[in-house]
């Protein structure tokens, strides 16, 4: 490609163009989707501000504010400090191991005095910027080197064994499949995949034998059978069903639910917030949250296909993927499609670390686009710092 | 070149991008699909699911109605029951709200302990009993309290109350908590603290006391606690029940009686009505509702003088001579004896080889005797040979037409239906033939007979009237009307005869040589009756020596019963009464109790009280010593 016509030189651009050429349509749609999650969690704290809906604007306020400056940070800075970023975040889940605070019967976070950080979320990010550099640096013949795998496999592989450790099953499987996406974009060979998933199979049923702890067994059986133990295991999915069931075409009515509102829903303003808004927002409550989901999606899609470096399309496609996998993973969870695994849904969540680590997310999405035309050579050594 | 380079991957990662954004369009096409069946679909389903997720209904039971004496004395009623709950789960700091509690009510160990193992027990989100039946002081100070216990509740509940206790024990009867077997579907019986009767007339009436239940549909959240009422039907309180008896007359029956193991009925002899019934010893109702120890109620069964059993309706006894009138009259009606037709008693009967015996034999008999007479001195040698004339079956017969050998249906539970026997009964029961001795005893009430102490006041109502009268307790139901209390039925006997046998009561009493001559009434109103002494065992032929009495020693339990039935006025009758003491020696001696309780009827008598009140200043007569009757 040349230099010339409209592909601009982000080198030399200025704080103020960047700035303009913010992806600001995304941005908006982020803003919308945290609005509906405001709402909820004003229903949910039956109609105020306090204790989850000014908090989380709060959080918001200061996620946007942080997306904008990792935005506007070039994209370079990232691709250098890749590795030294999976560093820490792998420091830190090794700390979990060692110190972490145990909560609901899993170590999952780390006291750093001023707060509590979840390092599997700090993991999620980091690891796609480790991948996204490792492949940047693979040309499109070398992928087939069987040998050039083993680095990223081991990049994969030690996080997830720490995560699973913890233990948390969800969050491994999440941060497995985006690196299984990398891998797919990257051009690995379709025949590894298959592979792969041979070896899965062969592997699972050991795994289910001695790899899970008794709670995450039990999760998946009543998973399978709910209304088996209405009382037991399968209470929630039970109850979510009911009330998201109940909510019909057009919901109950904002504020007007009777199941998130009766406690007959555990967690409403965290996990389960998407059966709440089923319930008082129906199906079109639902259809419009998945609406604006979806356009995100294609804008997520759209960056990593207008970016010229292979870094930023792995890193925009990497966002985009982990953000999609959390919206599946939690509504098909309350919707009795999955096992109950505790992810949040994306921006709607009562919750920190997952909206920090969105929006950092979102921040990286949106700083490839800023930086679409910069061009990065493919050893790291030839970047200018 | 690494623009060319770039190109290749970027084809590459075109391609796979496109493939992996359908797969990802995919999952949320699944997402919608799923949600579409959720919330379409399946949504009318899963709104009735919301529905009974959301609304409770809960149970409003009614108060129990009252059981009220004829003159509408409380015999039961309800007393608040002062409670005190704790919530756990509200309870901020649980060990200090309980110290607190404690401190109020000084609490015991014991109770501390059952707090303690109620707390293990319990289920989640329901609240734990602390203390019951408090009193209004401790009631209150916990309710002052209040907003220094987290966690606890005060509540008013409702509890049984029998103001009466003992006395009226038998024929009230008791609640309890409802059994597994005593469910019917009705759902109150599935509330926790329900009673439902379990003896009595608590039992007969128990569904007109109960009443209806009443319900609120309440919002509830996931651990059922109520969050609003959204609807509230009103039950119907239970129906107050009026029965027949005078507790006053009770209380004195009762305290007469209550040394003895005894029972006594005291009857309207016109229409039934139980004025009185008493079943000695007694037992406190309100212990069943308050929930029995197991040392208490094995100390109760294991009681040899039955103190549970109602010995009115469920102690059965041979009559003995209590029998004979009925005797008398089945000879008469026959047309085979006459009231003139006399017969020699010399002291025994001799019939193939048994000899059988007239109370009097020691003293040569009865000698010459008619009916009136061989009723008023209870001669066995009379009724040997008058039963041995007209046969087992005339004299069942009879005796089923005075109401025995059947349960007559008052309004308890348990009556036991006695045993008139028959010659068909003996061989089918037995597989041997009928023996004319048998006739022969059971022509003095011995041998098959057995009946109640109800039944021979019912068969002593229907000699004073001539009709068929049957014993009730039911007065009214309030609200329900009350109940028709028609005149009786006759008989269908001869008055001539019926008026031959009431002269033979009248002599038993009033007559110079009248088996219970001590019992004549003081005053102008003439009792008439009849001794009967019951064998508790077969007579041992050095008694019969001594003349049939029983040595002073002989244990308690080997003594013969002493029964005696009686009407009065004897010219006009109005109350029949029973009485049997249980091992009380003998009939005569039951006779001079009886004297004291148809004097107490009779100075409660409404339109006799003024006439009779004297007696009232005479006090109680002293006790003479009765001798033996057959």
């Amino acid at each position: 490609m040349s230099l010339g016509g409209h592909t601009r030189n982000a080198e030399k651009a200025t704080l103020g163009s960047k700035l303009l050429d913010v992806n600001w349509g995304l941005v908006l749609l982020l803003a919308s989707v945290a609005a509906i999650g405001f709402a909820m969690l004003y229903s949910a704290a039956n109609g105020s501000v306090s204790p989850w809906a000014s908090r989380q604007m709060i959080r918001f306020g200061v996620g946007l504010v942080a997306m904008l400056v990792i935005a506007l940070v070039d994209i370079r800075v990232w691709l250098r400090q890749a590795y030294a970023i999976y560093a820490v975040a792998l420091v830190l889940l090794i700390a979990v191991e060692v110190m972490g605070v145990t909560g609901m019967g899993a170590r999952r976070w780390v006291d750093l005095g001023a707060f509590q950080l979840q390092p599997s979320e700090v993991m999620k990010i980091a690891l796609v910027l480790a991948l996204a550099r490792y492949f940047h640096g693979i040309g499109h013949e070398e992928i087939g080197r069987p040998l050039l795998l083993i680095p990223p496999l081991v990049m994969v592989a030690a996080p997830v064994f720490l995560v699973l450790r913890q233990p948390d099953l969800g969050t491994a499987l999440l941060i497995a499949a985006v690196a299984a996406v990398l891998f797919f974009q990257a051009g690995v060979r379709w025949w590894k995949f298959a592979l792969v998933a041979l070896a899965t199979v062969i592997v699972v049923p050991f795994a289910w034998r001695f790899g899970l702890h008794d709670y995450q067994r039990d999760r998946v059986l009543t998973f399978l059978v709910p209304e088996s133990d209405p009382l037991g295991a399968g209470y929630h999915i039970l109850q979510s069903k009911i009330a998201l069931g109940s909510g019909g075409v057009f919901g109950r009515g904002f504020m007007q639910g009777t199941q998130s509102h009766l406690s007959f829903l555990p967690e409403q303003q965290t996990d389960f917030i998407f059966t709440m808004l089923a319930e008082e927002l129906g199906l079109l409550g639902c259809l419009v949250l998945v609406g604006l989901y979806l356009a995100i999606l294609a804008y997520g899609f759209a960056i990593s296909l207008r970016a010229r470096n292979q870094f930023g399309r792995l890193v925009a496609i990497g966002v985009t993927t982990t953000f999609i996998l959390y919206v599946f993973i939690n509504i098909a969870m309350v919707t009795g499609l999955i096992p109950v695994v505790g992810v949040p849904l994306p921006l709607v969540s009562y919750g920190g670390t997952a909206m920090v680590t969105l929006l950092v997310g979102f921040g990286l999405l949106i700083g490839v686009f800023v930086h679409r035309d910069v061009p990065i050579p493919r050893r790291p050594d030839q970047l200018g710092a | 070149m690494a623009e060319r380079r770039d190109g290749e991957r970027q084809k590459t990662f075109t391609r796979r991008a496109a493939l992996l954004g359908l797969g990802q369009l995919s999952l949320f096409g699944a997402l919608a699909g799923r949600m579409y069946y959720l919330q379409v679909v399946e949504a009318d389903e899963y709104r009735m699911l919301a529905e009974e997720n959301r609304i409770n209904i809960r149970l409003l039971p009614p108060p129990r109605g009252r059981i009220l004496d004829r003159f509408g004395r409380e015999l039961a009623r309800n007393r608040p029951n002062f409670r005190v709950l704790l919530d756990p789960d509200e309870a901020e700091d649980l060990p200090l709200t309980l110290d607190r509690v404690s401190g109020l009510l000084s609490l015991d160990q014991a109770t501390l302990a059952r707090i303690e193992r109620e707390m293990d027990r319990r289920r989640r989100f329901v609240p734990v009993t602390l203390v019951e039946n408090l009193s209004w002081k401790d009631f209150a100070k916990i309710n002052v309290n209040l907003p220094a216990l987290p966690g606890v509740r005060t509540d008013v509940g409702e509890l049984r109350h029998y103001p009466q206790g003992e006395r009226m024990a038998h024929v009230v009867g008791y609640v309890a908590a409802v059994s597994e077997a005593e469910l019917t579907g009705d759902p109150l019986l599935t509330l926790p603290d329900f009673r439902i009767g379990k003896n009595g007339t608590e039992k007969i009436f128990d569904l007109a006391l109960r009443g209806k239940a009443g319900n609120s549909r309440v919002e509830v959240n996931a651990f059922g606690r109520e969050i609003r009422e959204l609807r509230r039907q009103e039950g119907e309180p239970g129906r107050d029940v009026v029965l027949t008896v005078d507790d006053a007359l009770q209380r004195r029956l009762h305290g007469r009686l209550a040394a003895e193991s005894a029972a006594a009925v005291v009857l309207d002899a016109h229409t039934g009505e139980v004025l009185a019934m008493t079943s000695t010893p007694s037992f406190d109702p309100g212990a069943f509702n308050r929930g029995l120890s197991t040392k208490a109620w094995n100390a109760l069964r294991g009681n040899p003088r039955h103190p549970l059993i109602n010995k009115t309706i469920a102690g059965q006894y041979p009559p003995g001579s209590v029998f004979k009138m009925v005797v008398a009259l089945a000879a008469l009606e026959s047309g085979l004896i006459t009231d003139g037709q006399s017969f020699f008693c010399n002291g025994k009967l001799k019939l193939g080889n048994h000899t059988f015996h007239c109370w009097r034999h020691r003293y040569g008999g009865h000698g010459h005797i008619a009916m009136r007479e061989a009723i008023a001195q209870s001669c066995d040698v009379y009724f040997y040979e008058v039963a041995k004339r007209i046969g087992i079956d005339r004299i069942a017969e009879m005796a089923r037409r005075f109401g025995l050998g059947e349960a007559l249906g008052v309004e308890l539970t348990g009556e036991k239906r006695g045993h008139v026997p028959s010659k068909a009964w003996k061989l089918a029961t037995r597989g041997k033939p009928w023996l004319q001795g048998e006739t022969l005893i059971t022509g003095i009430g011995q041998g098959y007979m057995l009946v109640t102490p109800l039944q021979i006041a019912a068969m002593t109502a229907r000699l004073a009237t001539g009709n068929r009268i049957v014993p009730r307790l039911l007065r009214e139901v309030v609200g329900e009307g009350e109940g028709s209390a028609g005149e009786a039925p006759s008989l269908g006997l001869s008055a001539a005869h019926l008026a031959i046998v009431r002269e033979g009561m009248d002599l038993v009493v009033n007559g110079s040589r009248g088996t219970a001559r001590k019992a004549s009434l003081a005053g102008d109103v003439r009792m008439a009756g009849k001794t009967g002494t019951a064998q508790v065992r077969r007579i041992s032929k050095a008694e019969r020596l001594r003349g049939g009495k029983q040595a002073e020693g002989t244990p308690w339990e080997l003594r013969d019963h002493g029964l005696f039935v009686a009407y009065a006025p004897a010219e006009a009758p109005r109350y029949a009464l029973s009485l049997i003491i249980e091992h009380g020696g003998s009939g005569a001696k039951a006779a001079l109790v009886a004297k004291e309780l148809m004097e107490e009827v009779l100075r409660r008598d409404p339109l006799r009280r003024r006439a009779i009140g004297r007696l009232a200043a005479r006090g109680v007569p002293e006790r003479e010593k009765g001798g033996g009757s057959g």
